[in-house]
């Protein structure tokens, strides 16, 4: 058995058996970190302690003890989770030296599974960008052209997974932060439903929107990874009070006979480049082969869901970053020299130096539209269109199991393309915010690749909590592409 | 122009803090007497990633305050976030309530000398205290023990007309506060805090004048103190043709002065929105009932209850009810004793002498309600006199027990036994010749140095109207 080539279940299942040990695995995988992690920059930090860890589940295991749903499993972790006794950066300076007493409810969760945390990956910074370009800690590359993006927010994590840096990774989604770079690095993203996976101890970027959620090689291994964080959190009073499903052993691929819809706008010409259509159009046709009954819809409002989506997460984010402010943890300006004359000061050259350029332009336009004479015309008008929009996909989703679509525009793009023009950069989340205002499920699935050999996935976006539809079809659509190609990098 | 031509325009926020068990939103304890900075969850340091999670009791705390207040409850509120800096503000924004609070539109109604008076309440809201700061010249020290403790605002109409009223309205809140036991109301130490909104007009106008903030005064007294100064400030300086500016103001109660904090101009725009963290607070009218329920019996009920009931006057039933604690204490030695008057007369009189002569709170009163009743019972069926019954209570206060043991160990029970008492009469006419025989000249006043002497004679025990009666017969007779 090769490791690096085995899934996560798979992996999980030669564990269970004795093929292969906890420790065997994880050094596997560190090993192949060791050798990529020069070049694609995918982790900030290491796990000093995995293989230790890896070590003593073994004991665990050989004196007979049944290990948790991840027993044995080494997963890369968005550096914006926070980890007890890790590092955790959230990309940025302002929090390169904070290591949190205390641990999000989803690492827990993991924990209590028998995962182990590999490392804490990449990201822009504060999860504000769409190439991972933000990060104080440098860009990530992507395995599968290391002049391109991998996508961002959650850039290092679909980096790792797709060049086997790890079997799995967690990621996190705002508008479309696992989604995309999913897309980029040909692999399984899933957000899932608002108020499926606890915020505790996440980095809040924007409260309303912020999920996290499982990104791996497979539809499987992304299942079983949210099984095991999913579920009502007493920490986190907007998780759902929901049973967590059985995903896994749930899942049914056969799909003929069900209605998936087609939102109108993400279908009109140049809504996505020829290449990103071809492959669209293939898993269509490939649905519509396996007896899936296709359905236009429409969401009018669509096209106001960027600018809502800047509005409300940057509303929402300079509030949440209002913490950082050097005075009981992170970054503090260094005053020795010069003493700040106020205590404005001290914030001010504190945030000026922590925070980089990116996180302060979305400071700022939060603040712009949150204060008062303002209020009106841009966060509550934001509000309202977002209630509609929700609304709109609803009615969309009435009388179908999912939608089916793009999940971006393109394919990934060059490093430094797009860095400059930020409303180019935000227009590429065209597909993907929409997701997150509205609270639905959305899941990355890969689906083929451009003629430059890069990789697309197709968005399908599901009902409030129904989940399994986006497995089932996922699975579904895996099964038939086959696909097996790997990165360059490899 | 002259002082009486303006009118005091004046209303009341006052922050009270929520005896719970853990904070608003973290599972840390509120108490301030902690070390420092030992109550400091990470929720509390505003660490990433942690989360506000409301504290159910303090909700429910409020609904009986709102309920108490008279407010209506709004059955969806919501938390929204209050944004500015401070370094004892670890979030940089402060959850509170802004455009739905719990809490709208009740009144409270008082006493102010014998006018009945009654303040709007505007709103009572929900929110998150801050830290401590405390200034040491070239640096602050911060304490957040206090950061996140539950504080429900209550904020009046501006209807109060005097300074007086200002402080008697406060002490009303306070004291239903106290009654339903979600706040311990000590100014002092912060636990109820009062800012005072204050602005004078001319006597007939209409509209408002310009008002200034006096933030965190910490006694009535200052409350009353503050607001007569303040208010006689403005008029002096509309008397001279100035302009009252908008602005906070502090209160220096050792110079009886206030002055201004910060201008209008300097004012913060707070952001407010709605905390994207917490969903609305969801209330349904079953359980607002079921809050509603287990609000005990206000002050205002209570006195009017005490002068049906009891048969007291107004007085005595205002006094006994300033405290819950009180007003059961009474209520207790009142019904073992069967005697409500002279319950009254004894608690008002002895008792709270004692009591405040040695600082105790109305929750330490040392003499349990039984024994207590039982001394009224002993003066009631004659077993001792009035007079010695103070001497028992005495004793009864050094230590609790059964009075009648003390009347029993010492000795102290009435002499009733009129062939006894005639004796000592006896030997007292006898051993006084001259005084009887002035006293039969027409001395009336002597009659007082017989009962005396009688009194001495038997140690204060002989009952004090059958020497009345007997040495009348001897000395008319």
């Amino acid at each position: 058995m090769e490791i690096l080539k085995t899934s996560m279940t798979e992996l999980k299942q030669h564990i269970d058996n004795g093929d292969v040990s906890c420790e065997a695995v994880t050094s596997a995988f560190l090993e192949q970190t060791k050798k990529h992690n020069t070049e694609l920059n995918a982790y900030i930090t290491i796990n000093e302690n995995a293989i230790e860890q890896a070590h003593e589940l073994d004991k665990r295991h050989k004196a007979g003890e049944k290990l948790g749903k991840l027993g044995g499993i080494p997963i890369a972790v968005k550096d914006l989770l926070c980890t007890r006794g890790i590092r955790t950066t959230a990309g940025s300076k302002m929090l390169h030296n904070f290591v949190p007493p205390y641990s999000s409810t989803v690492t827990e969760k993991m924990d209590e599974e028998d995962a182990i945390v590999l490392g804490k990956t990449n990201l822009d910074e504060f999860a504000m960008g769409s190439s991972n370009e933000t990060s104080y800690f440098g860009p990530v590359k992507n395995p599968w052209d290391t002049t391109r993006v991998p996508g961002g927010s959650s850039g290092g994590s679909a980096a790792a997974v797709a060049a086997r840096m790890a079997p799995a990774a967690i990621g996190t989604d705002t508008g479309g932060s696992i989604r995309q770079p999913s897309s980029f690095t040909g692999i399984v993203g899933v957000k899932p439903t608002y108020g499926r996976v606890s915020r505790f101890g996440i980095t809040a970027f924007a409260s309303s929107l912020d999920q996290a959620g499982p990104m791996a090689n497979n539809v499987k291994d992304a299942a079983l990874l949210l099984e095991a964080i999913s579920g009502r959190d007493g920490q986190d009073a907007t998780s759902a009070n929901l049973p967590v499903p059985n995903w896994v052993e749930s899942i049914n691929t056969n799909v003929a006979g069900k209605t998936v819809g087609l939102l109108k706008e993400c279908f009109e010409d140049g809504a996505m480049t020829d290449e990103v259509r071809k492959v669209v159009d293939n898993s269509l046709n490939i649905l519509k082969d396996l007896g899936v009954k296709f359905k236009e819809v429409s969401v009018p409002a669509i096209d106001t869901a960027v600018p809502i989506y800047y509005l409300i997460a940057t509303s929402e984010a300079s509030s949440n970053l209002a913490r950082y402010d050097g005075v009981r943890f992170g970054h503090r300006a260094n005053f020795d020299e010069i003493p700040a004359e106020n205590i404005a000061e001290f914030y001010a050259r504190t945030r000026a130096e922590g925070f980089g350029e990116e996180v302060k332009r979305r400071i700022m336009m939060g603040a712009f539209s949150l204060s008062s004479g303002y209020y009106d015309a841009y966060y509550d008008k934001a509000c309202r269109v977002r209630a509609l929009l929700r609304k709109q996909y609803l009615e969309a989703l009435e009388g179908c199991e999912l939608l089916f679509g793009p999940v971006t525009t393109s394919t990934a793009f060059k490093i430094g393309e797009r860095i400059d023009d930020p409303i180019e950069m935000y227009n590429n989340d065209i597909f993907t915010t929409g997701c997150n205002l509205a609270g639905l499920p959305g899941m990355s699935v890969p689906a083929g690749f451009s003629s430059e050999g890069l990789p697309v996935g197709v968005q399908l976006i599901g009902r409030h909590f129904e989940e399994q539809n986006l497995f089932d079809f996922g699975q579904a659509l895996e099964d038939e592409l086959k696909l097996s190609e790997v990165p360059s990098v490899l | 122009m002259s002082y009486d031509d303006w009118e005091l325009v004046c209303g009341l926020e006052i922050h009270a803090q929520l005896k719970t068990k853990s904070k608003m939103f973290s599972p840390d304890s509120g108490d301030f007497g902690a070390g420092d900075n030992v109550n400091t969850h990470p929720v509390t340091l505003g660490m990433p990633g942690c989360l506000p999670v409301p504290n159910k009791q303090a909700i429910e705390y409020s609904v009986k305050t709102g309920l108490a207040l008279n407010c209506t409850i709004r059955n969806t509120s919501v938390f929204s976030r209050k944004n500015y800096y401070y370094p004892d503000l670890p979030k940089g924004y402060q959850i509170s309530q802004f455009d739905k609070p719990l809490c709208e539109e009740g009144f409270v109604e008082f006493k102010l000398g014998d006018e009945k008076k009654r303040v709007r309440i505007e709103r009572a809201h929900m929110e998150e205290d801050a830290g401590k700061s405390t200034h040491h010249g070239e640096y602050t020290l911060i304490n957040l023990n206090r950061a996140g403790v539950p504080l429900l605002e209550i904020v009046s109409r501006p209807d109060i007309r005097s300074a007086e009223e200002a402080a008697e309205y406060a002490r009303a809140v306070r004291k239903i506060l106290r009654y339903i036991e979600v706040c311990d109301g000590n100014l002092e130490e912060g636990s109820m805090r009062c800012d005072c909104n204050v602005s004078v007009r001319k006597k007939g106008d209409e509209k408002l004048g310009t008002r200034c903030e006096i933030k965190n005064v910490n006694s009535f007294r200052f409350v009353q103190k503050a607001i007569e100064y303040e208010t006689q400030r403005q008029i002096d300086v509309l008397e001279s043709g100035g302009k009252i500016v908008q602005q906070t103001r502090l209160y220096d109660s050792a110079a009886n002065k206030t002055f201004a904090m910060r201008d209008k101009e300097d004012a913060h725009d707070y952001r407010y929105f709605p905390e994207p963290d917490m969903l609305p607070v969801e209330l349904t009218e079953e359980y607002i009932s079921k809050v509603e329920s287990t609000l005990c019996e206000l002050p205002d009920a209570r006195v009017k209850r005490f002068m049906a009931e009891y048969e007291l006057p107004e007085y005595d039933s205002l006094i006994l009810t300033q405290e819950r604690d009180l007003a059961d204490y009474y209520e207790a030695v009142a019904k073992a004793s069967n005697n409500p008057k002279a319950s009254s007369n004894w608690i008002m009189g002895e008792l709270l002498r004692e009591l405040n002569e040695h600082e105790l709170d109305y929750s330490a009163i040392p003499i349990k309600a039984e024994n207590f009743a039982k001394l009224i019972q002993l003066i009631d069926n004659k077993t001792i006199s009035g007079k010695i019954a103070k001497t028992v209570f005495q004793e009864l206060w050094k230590k609790d027990q059964d009075p009648e043991d003390i009347v029993k160990a010492k000795g102290l029970v009435q002499i009733t036994d009129e062939g006894a008492i005639e004796k000592v009469i006896d030997e007292i006419i006898n051993a006084n010749p001259g005084q009887v025989e002035q006293y039969r000249g027409g001395k009336n006043k002597l009659f007082g140095f017989f009962v005396g002497q009688a009194m001495k004679a038997t140690k204060g025990q002989a009952n004090p109207e059958i020497v009345n009666k007997i040495l009348k017969s001897k000395l008319d007779g």
